[in-house]
This record gives C-alpha cells, structure tokens and sequence, in this order.
C-alpha cells in the first residue's frame, strides 16, 4: 500500500503544453471510451448519491426531534381537559402548571421535562411525545439503499478506470518498445539508453497511476462541490450564503498556499537530483577521491548540496502539512457559523432543526472537496508531463517504410559480391566523413578494417548493413543496389559478430537459436563443437537449457564464443566481424581467434581486425582515421606507402628508450 | 518485530534536541486532540440550545465562540506540530545523509565493493527519504492514532453500550478489510517490482543489443518477449488495484452504517425513554456519531501506520547496515618526511578477500626503486589490477607487508601516504567542473597553478583537443564526462596524475583505452616529463611493457617470472605465451 506514501512525494511536474497534451491523452484513450464514459457517468451518479444522503438523513433526524417534544398543543390540552381518565384534581395541577409555565419564560427546558415526567400516568400518556417508528424503518431502509448503490457504484467504477489505466499502460509500453525497432540508429546515437528506459517504467507508470487516481476523484468531486452549493441554495439560501462567505476566505487562502508548496516541491525535487548527481559522482570515483585527498572538498561541496535540499524539505513539508489542519478549522469555522444563523432561523420558525443537520453536513461537503480538487489536478499535470515525453518520444521519425519492395536476393543464391561506388556518407551532412570510397570485392575475399580508437571503423558496419543511408554514391550486393533492398533482406545475408558479447536473459539453447525456428539440437551442437565450446557447455548443470544470465558461470570469452556459435547457425553468405578480445584470457582467446577463423571461411568477411595475422593475410585493408577511409591496400602495399598505417603497424613495438 | 527495532536503532541518531521537541510534539498533540474531542460537546450543546426553542441566541453565539476557540487551538497547536515535524523530519535526513556519506569517504574498497555502489547511492538518498517520510507523516500519527482511539473510545464508553457495540462492529469490520487486502496484495508488491525490473531488463536488452536484434531481423522475437513481460505486469497490477479498489467504498460504507445505525437505534432508544432521558439521549446521539468517526478515523491511522512502518523499517536497515559497517582500514600516524623516495617494496605479500577461501595473491616479492619502471601483466584474474590497488590501501594485505620509502604503509597518515602517489584508474573518472577543476583535482594538497595544469595535460597528449574545446581550460565537463570521448577522459586523468607531480606513479591499466599510437607518445612524453618519479604500470598489451626496468609476470596471483623483457622471453613461458598471442616471432625478435 505505496500510495499514501507517494502521494505527497508526488512532484507536481511541469508540462510544457498541458493542454495539448490533455487532448491528445483523452484521444488516444478512444478504445476505451465506452468504458470511460460508463466509470465517468458512475463517478457523477456514486457523487449525486452522496449529496441526498445527506437530506434523507436530515428528512431522519427531523423525524427523530418530532418525537421528543411534547405533545403540549390546544388539541392535547383540550383531550386532558375532557378526558374521563384523569382526576379533576390532577388537571387542577396540570393547569397550574400550564399557567406557571406561561409566566415564567426563563425556566430551564431540563427542568419542564422533569415535571413532565413526574405528571401521572394519565395524563403523561397523552402528552408523551412518539417516534414514527415506521417511517424511521422506511427512512433508514432507504438510505442503506442509496449508501449500498453509492459503494457499489464507486466500487464498479475504480474498476473500471483500474482496467482502462493499465491497459492504456500496457499498450504505451508496447508502442514505445515497438518503436525501438522503428527508428534508425542515429536516433540512439543522441539519446541515452537510462532515458528511454525511464519512458518505458516511470513515465508510463506515472501516466497510469495519476490517470486512476485523478480522473474518477476529479469528477466526483467537482460534482459534490458545485452539487453542494445547489443543495444549499435549494435547502435555504440564506444559509447558503452563510456557509459560502464563512468559507471563501479559507479558500483564498489554501490557494495561494497550494501555489506556493508547488513552487517548493519543484525546487525540492530539483535539489535532489542535484545531490543525487554529486553522490553518484563521489562514489563512483570513489578510488580516485581517495588517493587525491578529495575527501574534505567533497563533504564540502555535500553539505551544501544538502543544505539546500534540507531548506526546501523543510519548507514544502510545513507547507503541505499545514493544509489539513486549516481545511479542518474552516469547516468547523463553517459549522459554527451555520449553526447561529440556523439557530436563528429556527426561532424565527423559519426552517426545521434537520436542516440545520443537513448544512451540517452539506458544510463538510463543500469544504472537502477542494483539496481533493486541487490533488487530483496536480496528477493531472504530472500525467500531462509523463505523457509528453512518451509522445515525443513516439513521434520521432521512423525509418523508411520498406513494404513496397519488390526486389529480393536469396540468401541461397547469393555469389558473395559486393561494391562500394563512390560512396558518400556523414552522420552529420555537413560533416562528411567518407568521401568517394569505391571498391570491388569479389565473393570469399577477407577485407580487413584497421585504425585507432574512434576512428570510425563501425561506420563501415552500418553501412553495410543499411543501418544507415548513405549520402550519395552506392553499395551492390551481386549487382543490386542496397537502396532497392528492405532492410530485413539484407541483414538475412549477413552474419554479425560483434566485439560486445550482447546475449538475452535466457537459455543457452535460446540465445544460439534465437529468432530462428526449426533448428535441431544436432546442428546447435554441431555449431557448438565447430566454435569449441560443447565441452563447456556439457560441463554446466543444465546443459544447453542453463540460464545465460547467471553470468558468474560464463565468462567473457565464454560468452564470445556463443555469439560466434549462433552466428554459424544463422549461415549466411557474407560475415561482419569484430575481433576485438578485451578481457579475455589467453586460452580462451585463443579458442576465439580459431572460432573466429572458421566462421570466416567461405564467406565474404569484413573484419575489424585487431590482429596481425587476421591483417596480414586479409585480400584488402582499409585503413581509418578520423572516419575516414584514409589508406586502402594489402598490407605490404601499405608498408610500402610509408604512410599512416605504416606508423601506426610500428607503434606496437616502439621501445621508449 | 525485527524491523521495528532496526527503526529504533536507527532513531538513535536523534539529539537530545530532537527529542526535546519530540515531547513537545507529544504535549502539543495531546492538547490538540483534547481540543478536537471537545468539539463534539460543544457541538451537542449547541444543538441542544437549538432545540430547547428558547430565544437563548446569545448562548448559542457563546458556545460557537467556544467552540471556535477550540477549533483555532487546535489549528495553532497543529500548525506548531507540523513545524517541528517538518524540521524535525528534514533536519534527521540532513544528518543521516551527511553521516552516510562521511562514512562512505571512509570506507574501503572492500566495503564498497560489498555494498556496491549503485546500491550505495539509493542508500545516501532514497531510502533516507523513505525515513523521512515516514517521519514527515507518520511521527504525527504514530503519536496522535493511540491518544486520539483511547480518549475517543473512552469519551463513549460509558455513553451506550447499544451504540459502543455498533462502533467497535464498524472498527472490526475495517480492520479485517485491511488485513485481509494486506495479506492477499502486499507479498505482489514485491513482484511488482520485479516485473517492473524485468520489463527495465528486455527494454534495455533491445537497445544495448539493437544492432545485433536488426542485424538477425529478431525485432518480432524479442517484442514478444517483452509482451510477455508486459502482460505479467499488467495483470498483477491491475489484481492489486482491483483489490485496493475495495478499500474506498468499504470505508466510506462502514462511516455510512455506523451513523444510520445510531441514529436508528437511537430512534428506538428515545422512543422508549421517558421525557428527561430523551433530550439526554438525542444529544448524546449526535455526540456519539461525532465521536464515532473520530474512533474509526483513530484507527486508520493506526492502520496506516501498520503499512508505511514495515516498508520504512527496510530502509532502515539498509542504512543501519552502512552506519554500522565495521571499516577494516585503520589510518596511521606517521606524517613525517622520507629520507628515502620513490621505493616501493613488496615483502611476501599475500591477499585475500575476507569471505574468500582462496588467495588472489601469494607471496609476492619485489622492490621498485626511484626513477624506475615496474609493469605487471597477466590474463585476467590473476591479480594484477589487484596488486597495485594495495599500494594506496584501497585493500589491506593479507600476510605480509608493503613499504613505500621504507615506511609500511599501514603506518602512514592517509593524506601523507596518497600525496606521494599519482593513481590513474583503469576507467577514467571526471568531476563536474572545468577542465582545470579536473586536472587539478584534490584539495589535500596546495592549489596546483594553471601553468602546471596545462604542462601537465600536454604531457598527457591533450593539449590539442583541450584547446578546441569552447573555453579551453575552463571549459565544462559534464557530469560523468559525456561531453568528451573515453579516450580524451583518460588523458586527463592522466594528467590529473601528472599534475600532482608525485614520487610514484600507479598506472592500473590506464593506456588499453589509449590507441597504440597515442599510448607509445604519451608514454614518451612522460618518461621524458617525469625522470624521478617511480612508475608502476599494469597492462594488457605488451608493447606498453616492452621497454620497462623490470616486467613482473603473474598467473593465478603467483609471480612466475620477473625480468626483462628479453629474459622473460627466454625464461618465463606464461610470459612468451602472451607475447606469442600479441606479436608475432619477428615482430617480438625486432622489438
């Protein structure tokens, strides 16, 4: 039960455009719409309910207050009076009484009852004042029933805006991680991984919670705010206004409360990220804060990070603390004064004792409703904030629509054959970064990719593999421009190993045949043995079925060699490949370079080569710098060049001395 | 309750202050229900002055009055109370965050390692603010639920034993609701969470894996993957909300119940007492409903508390578990000046992790002196990075000692022994700040001039890129350095080291982010830079190594071979194993 917590943690985010925003939640709900309008209708009827209840009872107590005054009319006076059943002496007394009582008009109600009560039985029974029983039972029995109706009606509609909230959620997730798969890299390029994520949980969870705890209190409770002052106004309107001006001062003043405590909250939130910023920077550096002697300036620079943040803790807690207490007094405030003006409506026989218990109520029900108001509009603007970042994001521009395509190259009848035609590429256009590369491979040639650091050697990968377009120029693949082939035709020809070991959270068995169907456990074990790692595998307690993610078991190379084994069971006719081995050790590293090599064989490689002998021995080395394809040649066509790749072949076994 | 006493312990950190103005709270509580329950009274009696029909305007106006004070009285008393709970709750996580993160600057890398840091960081924050919450919140209902349900419950007792009856029906029937939706949803929280960690995990697969997932055209598999996820998600969240959907119309018709069933008892009751009795009985009846809602309201409070407390208390833990933390690193006291400089010497040094059965390291011996140059190398895991992390007691040895100047380590003041080392991290950390504030990092030692800082970044071949940047050496670095490549961080942070002008240099595999070329010039530049200074250098690649005073060789926390390079290629085979993988025959022979 999170909720009671995280509501005041709850930060009133800003929305950029929180009406465009409302709009255009509200349209994407149209699927369930029948069901909203259903939960919204049952939110207004449960509210109306709640507002009668409040007569009926009041109709209740009047019924209740009938039967305790006595029954001292002209009518009874005159049945004493006549009655055979009383004594002439008792209604002497009685008279008496009667008369005292008229004289003396200060005598205490306590008092009068206590003669009444001590008059004989004859004439107490007459005067003695009844309930009608009946009606209270029938009076009551129709209260349960509207309390009854109200509850279930309240009851069905969380229910509902419950499953259109989480549903709505759900279908959020599967859009946003649907359109991962829409957009082109470069997008990733820009945006970070921990962003996308948090669209994912929190701004969709925001969305859903404030969606469900907003709408439905929003509703019922405008309808019992504005429905309350119509009850009044037709109950009395003098007591109406009574209770409206008692109260507007209160209002006033939580609104301009309510404005500033947003102020703080935001302020709040915002100082904790920014110590929240600082501590992860610390701690993360931890070692290097250490040995440096940074320690003192770091708890510095904490405490005043965290002296900002303890200011507006304090501030926007104080703030928000304090509204329940001053609603409470401006409705007692308001019942007291309605409880005057009542009283002296009622001596004037203007109105009945009920409805002064009916304002009673009705004064609660007025006040209430405006915090609750101002909640759940406060939701409102988180949900509008949420929401805006999980448009923007399903906004962004997706790839190319690719389902016109006609052209399409088997992967069984692929040659091998690739050329690259004055090809022209930036990821930025005006930053142009391969200028003009051409180039021919014919099928089974090994190219080889070298450079420093940075210098841009996935570039070649992602045009390859039409992960990006290029700006001018073009790519064959036996002949056929990439730019008339879908994508998906084109990563069906390749086979891609890359340098970071990506396996999903499953089973050995899954992750090698991933998204291919129909593959037999002979050929992943014949994949297995090929790469060399069947003996492993046969080692781990659950065999091909053991979880990959219990990572303590499978290391870095182990994992190497499972990317390579479930890039021999896709096959396909031309291979990318990154050799980087870093953090491997030196017998599995050489278990991967011999992977590595059998999956080169008959295939057209391009490999990102980080050995010599892989560079030695490739058809064609392209030499990169800067992104650009700086050098191209075999190796000892570039040695002979005297050039950067030259320097750079050197560079590994300069001595300093 | 376990957790409850993790709470108390965790209360131990209040002042003598605090809890002055805990007491306070109390008193100024206990005064403000006093004055909240005695505005059923008044309220009774004006309605009785209204039903006595009597022209006593004047005493009603009296008793409103009174009634007003009251009702003002509280709202001070409540007003005051929020502001000492609300200093109270934010001055406490002032202090617990401020002695988190003291104690955390203490620790060691193995406390670190033990906690982690990421769950360090949720530590020092989130779960303060959990605490802080609950104090926020909950100090105000933790005082005020158990006076307001005994003088409420006390104030009816006596009243009517028809009506106390329904009352504690109304009571009994909440609380089963609560503990019955508790029972069934609290343990799916937990799952909850996992799911909600799960779904984190396949999104974040999808994208650290895009290009694998579109180079195998396995969008389709691995959205179905996520829909399973997806859907588990959403049943179980909407299974619990459905369930808490019950609580509001539950509550609402229990309050409901209890004052019709008053009134409808009341309508019999009064029917059949006598003139006296029912005025007395119709007041009390109103009263009763009055005090009614105040017992129930009492005991959701209670409730509340019974749910924000568990959740509370695990964050409580958590933070007692680092305040807590025993740091194995004692500091010494020797902060005197070394005749010697620049030596390092290892004397059979062994290491372990506490909980561990094996050694990292065994035995291992050997002395640098000034102005040399040691490497380390080896496969991963045999201890290499480790070795070196002794010399700035980021871990104690195990057995054996480890001197620097001829003094152990174990025995120098921290600032004095980390003053003589320049430390550079396998991953290069950044500050948010200049380029300046980041070179110059540290504040142990006297303010490094700007002249020294740009020295040092040319050394660490960074002047060119430094010098593009916007403002040159006060240029902004991001937080965790995003505005700048992996490699440009680690060349300053090697200048960050060079800038400090140490005896001794710790490079723990800081040149494998470097290419080849930028690594040999760099490494140059320094030896050329620093001619005094002792380095120690750990590697992957031996190019890095080749030319170094002396190579130590390990396997599996065993030194098996130390020399140079050309003896280690005759005499150490692990050695000529990891050179064979690197370079080829002629290529080594050429070096």
């Amino acid at each position: 039960m999170p909720r009671p917590m995280s509501r005041r943690g709850n930060v009133p985010e800003k929305s950029k455009d929180f009406k465009g925003s409302m709009k255009r939640l509200f349209f994407s709900l149209n699927r369930w719409k029948y069901l909203l309008v259903i939960s919204v209708v049952f939110a207004f009827v449960s509210a109306i309910l709640a507002l009668i209840a409040p007569n009926r009872l009041s109709d209740l107590t009047d019924v209740i207050t009938l039967g305790i005054k006595p029954n001292i009319t002209e009518n009874t006076i005159k049945d004493i009076m006549s009655s055979k059943d009383v004594s002439s002496s008792d209604k002497l007394m009685f008279s008496n009484m009667m008369k005292s009582m008229k004289e003396d008009s200060n005598i205490d109600a306590g008092e009068m009852y206590k003669k009444l009560d001590e008059l004989p039985k004859s004439i107490y029974n007459i005067i003695k004042p009844k309930i009608d029983i009946a009606k209270v039972k029938s009076m009551t029995l129709i209260l349960v029933f509207i309390y009854v109706i109200s509850a279930l009606l309240s009851y069905v509609q969380s229910i509902l805006m419950t499953l259109v909230s989480n549903n709505y959620a759900k279908g959020l997730r599967s859009s946003i991680s649907k359109k991962i798969n829409m957009l082109p890299l470069k997008y990733f390029d820009t945006h970070e991984t921990g962003d996308i994520l948090s669209r994912v949980t929190n701004d969709v969870d925001s969305v859903a919670q404030n969606m469900n705890q907003s709408i439905s209190p929003l509703v019922t409770n405008i309808t019992i705010f504005i429905g309350s002052i119509i009850m009044m106004f037709v109950t009395n309107y003098i007591m109406a206004i009574t209770a409206i001006v008692s109260s507007i001062f209160g209002f006033l003043f939580m609104g301009f409360l309510l404005n500033k405590s947003q102020k703080y909250f935001i302020k709040r939130q915002e100082e904790l990220g920014n110590l929240n910023g600082y501590i992860e920077e610390i701690y993360s550096g931890h070692d290097i804060v250490k040995v440096y002697n940074g320690q003192k300036e770091a708890n510095e620079t904490f405490d005043k990070l965290n002296n900002n943040l303890y200011e507006y803790n304090r501030k926007s807690q104080f703030i928000s603390g304090i509204m329940q207490p001053i609603m409470g007094f401006i409705g007692n405030f308001g019942y007291v004064a309605v409880c005057v003006v009542g009283a002296l409506l009622v001596i004037n026989n203007v109105i009945s004792f009920g409805v002064i218990v009916a304002f009673m109520i009705y004064i609660r029900m007025f006040t209430n409703p405006l915090s609750q108001i101002a909640q759940a509009m406060t939701g409102l603007q988180s949900a509008a904030a949420a929401i805006e970042r999980v448009f923007e994001f399903l906004d962004e521009t997706e790839m190319n629509d690719e389902s016109n395509f006609t052209k399409k190259l088997n992967v069984r009848n692929v040659k091998g054959e690739i050329e690259f035609k004055n090809v022209k590429f930036g990821y930025n256009p005006e930053k142009i970064i391969i200028k003009d590369f051409s180039v021919k491979v014919k099928p089974g040639q090994k190219i080889a990719i070298v450079g420093p650091t940075g210098a841009g050697k996935t570039t070649m990968v992602n045009l390859l593999m039409k992960f990006y377009e290029i700006n001018s120029g073009d790519i064959l693949i036996d002949g056929t421009s990439i730019k008339e082939l879908s994508r998906d035709n084109i990563h069906n020809l390749f086979i891609m190993v890359l340098q970071d070991t990506w396996l999903f959270d499953g089973t050995i068995r899954e992750n090698l045949k991933f998204n291919k169907e129909n593959v037999s456990d002979d050929e992943i074990l014949s994949a297995c043995k090929t790469v060399g790692i069947d003996h492993f595998i046969k080692t781990l307690p659950g065999g091909l079925d053991s979880k990959v993610a219990d990572s303590d078991q499978i290391s870095q190379g182990q994992k190497q060699l499972l990317t390579i084994a479930r890039g021999m069971i896709e096959d396909a006719p031309f291979l990318i490949l990154d050799e980087a081995t870093s953090n491997v050790d030196t017998r599995t590293e050489e278990l991967v370079q011999k992977a590595m090599d059998k999956l080169t064989r008959g295939r057209t490689s391009f490999i990102i080569a980080h050995r010599l002998s892989t560079i030695k021995n490739a058809d064609l080395i392209l030499v990169m710098k800067e992104g650009n394809i700086i050098e191209q040649g075999t190796h000892q066509q570039l040695l002979d060049k005297n050039g950067f790749y030259f320097e750079l072949y050197n560079s590994q076994f300069d001595t300093i001395d | 309750m376990e957790k409850g006493d993790k709470m108390f312990r965790l209360l131990k950190n209040f002042t003598k202050k605090d809890w002055i103005l805990v007491i306070i709270c109390v008193a100024l509580i206990a005064f403000q229900v006093f004055l909240d329950l005695k505005l059923p009274d008044y309220m009774s009696s004006i309605t009785t002055l209204i039903q006595s029909e009597k022209n006593n305007i004047q005493d009603i106006i009296i008793k409103g009055l009174f009634m007003l004070s009251c009702a003002f009285g509280s709202l001070i008393s409540a007003v005051i109370v929020c502001y000492l709970t609300s200093y109270l709750s934010a001055d406490f996580s002032y202090i617990l965050r401020q002695k988190i993160f003291r104690k955390v600057g203490k620790f060691g890398m193995e406390e670190v390692k033990k906690f982690k840091t990421s769950s360090l960081i949720t530590r020092t924050t989130n779960d303060v603010t959990q605490i802080e919450m609950l104090i926020a919140m909950g100090l105000q209902m933790i005082i005020k639920a158990p006076i307001m349900a005994v003088w409420a419950v006390s104030k009816i007792l006596n009243k009517n034993i028809q009506w106390s009856i329904l009352t504690g029906a109304g009571v009994f029937i909440l609380l089963l609701t609560i503990t019955i939706l508790l029972i069934i949803v609290f343990p799916r929280f937990g799952r909850v969470q996992k799911l909600i960690d799960k779904i984190n995990g396949v999104t974040r697969e999808n994208l650290t894996g895009i290009r694998v997932v579109r180079a195998f055209n396995a969008e389709v598999f691995q959205q179905n993957r996520f829909e399973d996820v997806n859907n588990d998600l959403t049943n179980t969240q909407l299974f619990n909300q459905k369930c808490f959907a019950l609580l509001n119309p539950v509550m609402n018709l229990v309050m409901h119940f209890l004052t019709l069933g008053i009134y409808f008892i009341g309508a019999f009751l009064i029917n059949k007492a006598g003139m006296m009795d029912k005025i007395t009985l119709f007041s009390d009846m109103v009263v009763f409903t009055s005090y009614g809602m105040q017992v129930i309201a009492a005991f959701l409070m209670l409730a509340m508390i019974f749910m924000i407390w568990p959740r509370a208390g695990i964050s409580a833990n958590r933070i007692n578990e680092v305040l807590e933390e025993k740091i194995k690193i004692k500091e010494g006291n020797f902060d005197s000046k070394t005749d010697i400089k620049g030596v390092v010497e290892f004397r059979n040094v062994s290491f372990k992790y506490p909980d561990a059965d094996e050694y990292l390291l065994e035995n291992i011996s050997f002395k640098v002196n000034k102005g040399e140059t040691i490497a380390f190398i080896g496969s991963t895991g045999s201890g290499k990075s480790t070795l070196v992390n002794l010399i700035p007691r980021f871990y104690d040895v195990t057995d054996g000692e480890i001197l620097v100047d001829g003094v152990n380590v174990k025995d120098y003041k921290e600032e004095c022994l980390n003053n003589k080392i320049g430390y550079v991290s396998q991953k290069a950390i950044m500050f948010t700040g200049s380029v300046n504030f980041n070179v110059g990092y540290g504040s142990g030692l006297q303010k490094i001039t700007n002249k020294k800082i740009k020295e040092a970044v040319k050394v660490a071949q960074g002047t060119d890129f430094v010098e593009s940047m916007d403002k040159t050496y006060e240029s902004h670095i991001a937080r965790g350095g995003t505005n700048i490549s992996g490699g440009q961080k680690q060349r300053l942070s090697i200048a960050r080291a060079i800038a400090k002008d140490p005896e001794i240099y710790i490079f723990d595999d800081t040149f494998s982010a470097l290419d080849y070329k930028t690594d040999s010039t760099l490494r140059k530049e320094l030896k050329k830079y620093t001619k005094d200074a002792t380095s120690i250098i750990v590697a992957q690649r031996i190019g890095t190594i080749i030319s170094a005073d002396k190579i130590v060789v390990l396997d599996k926390g065993k030194c098996v071979g130390i020399g140079t390079h050309k003896q280690l290629l005759k005499s150490c085979e692990v050695y000529k194993e990891i050179a064979l993988s690197q370079l080829s025959k002629e290529e080594l022979n050429n070096a």
